[in-house]
């Protein structure tokens, strides 16, 4: 949809001191019904959308003015569908490089049916101070500066819409302004001629002069020389036909426009400059006196009193979009949001301060992105080994463990993925996999409280808590869990210290003493190991202040949501049904 | 844009291809066209086209270069090898066609057909806003004369398809009554054709029956000895299948320079325009300038100001190229511009009407940068800049280039939509004298 166009429409219809909004309604055949809001002024409106153009009419019956901006393909048709609306009356097709045949056909059904079609191939066209069509005029400093606000005395229409915008510039400083223009398009069969607009311009008394700017190519200037002859222009008339360097050529040169090639020494510029001069049109000896010879047949007019001077009308202030007036540096907001882990909006995504294709050159690793998005720095390698590492051994337990228990249950009650691994997810606490972080703030508290790990156990037994990470239900002493002798080998073998692994394992010394499986379990080990890393690479502060986020159990969510999605898939691809959990399973108890 | 010439050799593939698809089965052109360009080689072509040996040929060149007769470049009646030599004789040789010189690259080789310049017909059908004119003559040929005189001429207005009796009685009162249903039907199926394929302009001149006894009954078929036509480009996308793998052939003697096929490359490249032709790389008077319209009226003022030797470039950018594709485009310039010195120096005109919404800051910075590259070239060639501009954020890109002047040490001269978009023409025109 056309926002930003609309958007210049109604501050133009704002500076022009329009009462109410000039869109009715947008139409976007390929999306649905909805409203968009738009600023007027100050305030902000809403404009309804419809998907289609009969349903849109039907709604606004007074709109009588369709801004095509479809594409080449489909212009000609979403045009001639339209045709058929009685209430419309005008018909702008914006888009560029419509097969002639078919435009054509059309421009002759509009014909018939006394409707009117500006372009295609165009920017469309202006009245001054009442209505501008999409993007003409430019910006609105521009439509001020030109005096496109309020009306003149001046009717313009060219082929080119990329020059009418200096057109109306120059008759803002020759004349009293433009009272409408129109650019027709620069194909070899616009929908309305030069010359159509220019016997509208004949008929409407509020336009006194007529200035026009043709073009090399076709024979269209020939029918203004014709009208000129019969006198159904009678109104002084200013015109120039561009494309007189075309004799500079030696060979054939298309200029910009589809129309600008002359096919005969009678379709070239200086043909139809001279054919017009002789038929009483004012023609200037080139561009350059353009301007000049507007000035002089509106002094004329004045002259005679048949333009009256109007005072100005005073301008009302369009406000600056906040986004403009930022760019420009004129305004400042503070923000209600703040990140600083990653940027999406250069070149490249950053994590960090790292470009995603260092990521990959550096080859670091999950580990290293968990470091860089968690911690905001890139570890050393044997400590993103080590992230790694926690990942792959907490990646599943087995289907017995709460998390992936709950999973199997809901997946096989038909949810979702994400419902099914959350349902999962939301058993991970004090008493399944949340023993990371308990475990590495007990046992750092203890350490750091100078307390010997004979005192610690004792204490804990005193006040009746149990020692987070400590114990297992199946694995003692003597059958070691493979998993923490892996991740106790590593930390012993690359950490720089490990005093709280050191700590940890004198308490587990104390706890096996007691029953065999009060061992450093994988919690316990993983947790208390991360938090001598993080100690070593963030400082004791930083350190503790994460694992009080809950950094370590981040860690283990992170890792058992790859076997809970496994479960989930499990669980799917053998079509499990149902579960329901049997009654004999059940105490039921009065 | 909208109207390009297609080379004869795929205009009379194309009838031969698809005209029994617009008439009833009496109607049909043998596909006997060979197109010999560049990346053909001559030899194979007796092997893909087995009538090669055992027909007599004729071969023109191919080149949207009309008066080939006159210009004695059809071999007419001629065998194979004579065929084959003719052709290595001429391709990649310089010819002169008026005051054009180009390199002859592209040939059609076809059947010669023996007739009797009675059977010359000729046949045109051209477009006008209100509808479509055939014409046809009862003779044709080189000598057919003011053809737009002597043509019988039918009107068929827009959407509207010509009445079988009206062909004949209009289009076909000066020829014998038993070849007048043929010569309806071939002409109804051209112009269904025409219609169809999205053409533009057709003429061919002449045309021959293929009949026996010179009485048309029956099935039979027409030959076109020569042929021009243009197709709508825009109409690609509906007709193009029809169209088969064609190309639109630049004008004869248009080749371009390595430099307007760079900027060509960079205009496929980005869905802005850029286009750049080098008219004099003597001329004095270099033009960068935004917008279609503007960069005609450039040019306009400058030759109707009496520079039309000095004025070495035509070209523009529009379409609010972004800041890189500009760089690209003005640099080409620029290096084009400061290749040959002359002492008596140069003027670069940096031009271009008030935009509608293309950021003047932004595509400025593009040719700012281009113009620093060139800060010793610019110096040496002593280049003169006159910049005219307005548009949104006008005022950041003027003030931008003001301050290039002095750190270049390159005159600049700036101005806004307060002075008239060509002014500086003049300015730059004092400044040669």
């Amino acid at each position: 949809m056309q926002v930003n166009a609309v958007q210049r429409m109604l501050d133009f219809d704002y500076v022009a001191r329009r009462e109410t909004p000039s869109v009715a309604a947008l139409i976007d055949p390929t999306g649905s019904d909805g409203l968009q809001r738009f600023f007027f002024g100050t305030k902000e409106i809403i404009v309804p959308i419809y998907r289609s153009i009969k349903v849109a009419a039907g709604q606004h019956p007074n709109a009588d003015v369709l801004i095509n901006f479809a594409s080449f393909r489909s212009a000609a048709q979403s045009t001639e569908d339209a045709l058929s609306i009685p209430s419309i009356r005008t018909y702008v097709i914006i888009a560029e490089g419509v097969p002639e045949r078919r435009m054509r056909l059309l421009a002759n059904k509009a014909k018939e049916m006394r409707k009117v079609i500006i372009g295609p191939a165009t920017v469309g066209g202006i009245v001054a101070g009442a209505f501008k069509i999409a993007n003409t005029g430019g910006t609105i400093e521009n439509i001020v500066d030109s005096k496109l606000h309020r009306p003149g005395s001046v009717g313009f229409v060219s082929k080119s819409g990329g020059l009418s915008n200096e057109a109306y510039n120059i008759i803002a400083r020759n004349s009293d302004g433009l009272h409408e223009g129109i650019a027709i398009g620069g194909d070899s069969y616009p929908g309305t001629t030069l010359l159509d607009h220019l016997m509208r311009f004949e008929s409407n008394p509020e336009i006194k002069m007529l200035v026009c700017l043709g073009e090399v190519g076709g024979t269209d200037e020939y029918a203004i020389v014709e009208a000129l002859k019969k006198k159904q222009i009678t109104k002084p008339l200013v015109i120039w036909v561009t494309g007189t360097c075309a004799k500079a050529f030696s060979t054939d040169v298309q200029f910009g426009h589809a129309g600008a090639r002359a096919k005969s020494e009678t379709e070239s510029a200086h043909a139809k400059n001279s054919a017009l001069r002789e038929a009483g049109a004012v023609v200037p000896y080139s561009f350059d006196d353009y301007g000049e010879a507007i000035n002089r047949v509106y002094r004329n007019l004045l002259d005679k009193g048949v333009i009256v001077p109007r005072p100005e009308p005073l301008v009302p202030r369009v406000p600056m979009d906040y986004a403009a007036a930022l760019k420009q540096g004129l305004v400042r907001r503070p923000t209600n949001f703040i990140s600083t882990i990653s940027d999406d909006r250069g070149e490249e995504l950053l994590y960090g301060d790292m470009a995603i294709s260092d990521v990959f050159a550096k080859d670091i690793g999950i580990g290293g992105v968990i470091s860089l998005l968690w911690f905001k720095r890139l570890l050393p390698e044997y400590a993103t080994r080590f992230i790694e590492m926690a990942i792959m051994i907490t990646g599943d337990h087995g289907p017995a463990v709460s998390g992936a228990h709950n999973t199997i249950v809901a997946a096989r009650a038909g949810k979702d993925l994400i419902s099914s691994i959350v349902s999962g997810m939301l058993t991970i606490g004090p008493r399944f996999g949340g023993a990371l972080d308990g475990a590495a703030q007990q046992f750092s508290h203890a350490f750091d409280t100078g307390l010997t790990p004979r005192q610690f156990v004792d204490e804990m037994k005193g006040r009746g808590i149990l020692i987070q990470g400590i114990g297992h239900r199946i694995k003692s002493i003597h059958n070691p869990d493979m998993r923490v002798t892996i991740m106790k080998d590593y930390a012993k073998s690359h950490f720089k210290a490990t005093p709280l692994l050191d700590y940890a394992l004198e308490v587990e010394k104390i706890t096996t003493s007691k029953r065999d499986n009060l061992i450093l379990n994988v919690d316990g080990c993983i947790g208390i190991c991360f938090a001598d890393l993080l100690r070593t690479e963030l400082g004791k502060e930083l350190a503790d202040e994460y694992i009080r986020m809950g950094a370590l159990n981040a860690l283990f969510v992170l890792g058992r949501t790859i076997g809970l999605m496994g479960h989930y898939l499990d669980q799917n691809r053998l079509k499990q049904p149902l579960y329901r959990h049997p009654w004999d399973d059940i105490a039921y108890m009065k | 844009m909208a109207h390009k010439p297609i080379r004869e050799a795929d205009g009379k593939r194309m009838i031969a291809r698809l005209l029994k698809d617009y008439t009833p089965r009496q109607c049909s052109v043998k596909d006997m066209f060979i197109s010999v360009g560049p990346e053909v080689d001559v030899e194979t072509l007796p092997a893909k086209y087995s009538w090669v040996n055992n027909t007599k040929l004729v071969v023109k060149p191919d080149q949207r270069f009309k008066r080939r007769g006159k210009n004695n470049l059809v071999l007419l009646d001629a065998t194979w090898p004579e065929a084959r030599r003719w052709i290595k004789e001429r391709i990649g040789r310089p010819v002169t066609i008026g005051n054009v010189t180009g390199i002859l690259d592209h040939f059609i080789l076809e059947p010669f057909v023996p007739h009797s310049p009675d059977d010359e017909y000729y046949l045109a059908i051209t477009s006008s806003r209100e509808g479509d004119d055939i014409m046809f003559y009862h003779k044709g040929g080189m000598d057919i004369g003011d053809v737009d005189q002597k043509a019988e001429a039918l009107h068929v207005p827009i959407g509207k398809t010509p009445p079988k009796q009206e062909l004949e009685s209009k289009l076909l009162s000066k020829i014998p009554s038993q070849r007048k249903p043929f010569m309806a039907c071939f002409i109804e199926g051209m112009y269904k054709f025409y219609v169809d394929l999205n053409f533009t302009y057709l003429e061919i001149n002449p045309f021959v029956p293929m009949c026996d006894q010179r009485v048309c009954t029956g099935h039979c078929c027409a030959f076109p000895l020569d042929f021009a036509a243009e197709l709508d480009d825009t109409a690609e996308f509906e007709s193009g299948s029809k169209w088969g793998p064609i190309e639109f052939p630049p004008p004869f003697g248009r080749t371009l320079t390595k430099d307007e096929a760079y900027v060509e490359e960079l205009d496929a490249k980005t869905g802005a325009s850029l286009k750049l032709t080098i008219l004099n790389p003597e001329g004095r008077i270099w033009t960068l300038v935004a917008g279609g319209g503007a960069s005609v009226i450039y040019a306009d003022t400058i030759t109707d100001l009496g520079f039309m030797d000095e004025m070495a470039n035509y070209g523009e950018y529009s379409g609010d190229p972004n800041e890189e594709f500009t760089y690209l485009y003005a640099k080409t310039v620029i290096d084009v511009m400061t290749r040959r010195k002359n002492t008596q120096g140069k003027v670069l005109l940096i031009g271009g009407g008030i935009a509608n919404f293309t950021d003047v800051a932004q595509t400025f910075k593009g040719i700012v940068r281009a113009l620093r590259e060139y800060k010793n070239q610019l110096q040496e060639n002593k280049v003169k800049i006159f910049v005219r501009r307005g548009g949104p954020n006008y005022k950041q890109g003027l003030e931008m280039m003001r301050k290039l002047g002095s750190e270049l040490g390159v005159p600049i001269e700036v101005y806004g939509p307060e002075t008239h978009m060509t002014k500086i023409v003049a300015m730059a025109a004092k400044e040669l004298e």
